[in-house]
């Protein structure tokens, strides 16, 4: 049942990729990246990550898509003007790559994934506590620091984002 | 994966329920198509010009400020959870984490982030 959904999912989200690369509107490319950051959230459920699916859909599909839409309409992007490939001469450096890149998951795949030592949170640990409780323990009493100088960091971009736009 | 079910059963009726309304609309309905029929706002005023124009750049910071604060209810979501172990100690760090996104919100407030001008 968990394998099928997996490779749903994952066909879902590399297909989605595929039509957010060749669509022409760079609209229905923002949607298809939701499609992609949706089925991933799900494969983050199906790998016990809660609480990562739940941001997935929250900041990243909610907040960062509107961010993205809103570029794409600062950019002034229309569907008749169709891009003009400037860099033709990457196709060929990416059809290299590209079969480089194949090769090398290729020859991971036939041989035997390297699994690092087992740290203190194992993933029955984790199922047994629950992710998102395991997360908020761990967030408020040993990572306490980093979790307040986010509060700082996010801060500092909201004034960076109000002196950028509200400049004379 | 059991405990998913409600979503999925949601998600099925959800998208079910548009694709009906549209089949059937689709199969029930005439369609004799008019010029008022085909504008995007039968009443009001006529649309004028093409909507692929720039927008103003105020949008992007509300977009931006949205993220912000996005993030810092994202991080309230652990912390309810973990509530009953963490005491008065994890209810005090989430009041500094609140009071400096207040102070975020004050400053954003102060500066006209909020205004439309």
């Amino acid at each position: 049942m968990e394998a099928y959904l997996f490779y749903i999912m994952a066909a879902v989200a590399v297909v989605s990729a595929v039509y957010l690369i060749f669509e022409k509107n760079p609209v229905y490319s923002i949607l298809y990246l939701v499609m992609i950051l949706i089925s991933i959230a799900v494969l983050y459920l199906l790998l016990g990550a809660q609480f990562i699916a739940a941001v997935q859909i929250i900041v990243y599909a909610g907040a960062i898509m509107v961010l993205f839409l809103f570029v794409v309409m600062l950019l002034n992007l229309s569907a008749k003007e169709e891009l003009k490939d400037a860099l033709s001469f990457q196709k060929i450096p990416a059809i290299v790559m590209g079969i480089v890149l194949l090769s090398a998951i290729g020859i991971i795949l036939r041989s035997k994934i390297p699994l690092g030592k087992q740290g203190e949170y194992t993933s029955a640990y984790v199922h047994d506590v629950g992710n998102t409780q395991l997360i908020g323990k761990l967030l408020f009493t040993k990572y306490l620091l980093p979790f307040e100088i986010t509060s700082i960091l996010l801060f500092i971009a909201a004034i960076g984002a109000i002196i950028l736009a509200k400049r004379k | 994966m059991v405990q998913y079910l409600p979503i999925l059963i949601l998600l099925i009726l959800a998208f079910g329920f548009a694709i009906t309304n549209i089949v059937l609309s689709v199969l029930l309905g005439t369609q004799k198509p008019t010029p008022e029929k085909l504008t995007p706002y039968e009443c009001g005023i006529d649309p004028v010009g093409s909507a692929h124009e720039r927008f103003s750049v105020k949008f992007y910071l509300i977009a931006m400020l949205f993220v912000i604060f996005d993030i810092e209810v994202v991080f309230l979501y652990p912390w309810a959870v973990a509530f009953q172990s963490l005491k008065l100690f994890g209810f005090i760090e989430i009041l500094i984490f609140v009071g400096i996104f207040l102070i975020c919100y004050f400053y954003i407030w102060k500066r006209g982030g909020l205004e439309w001008e």
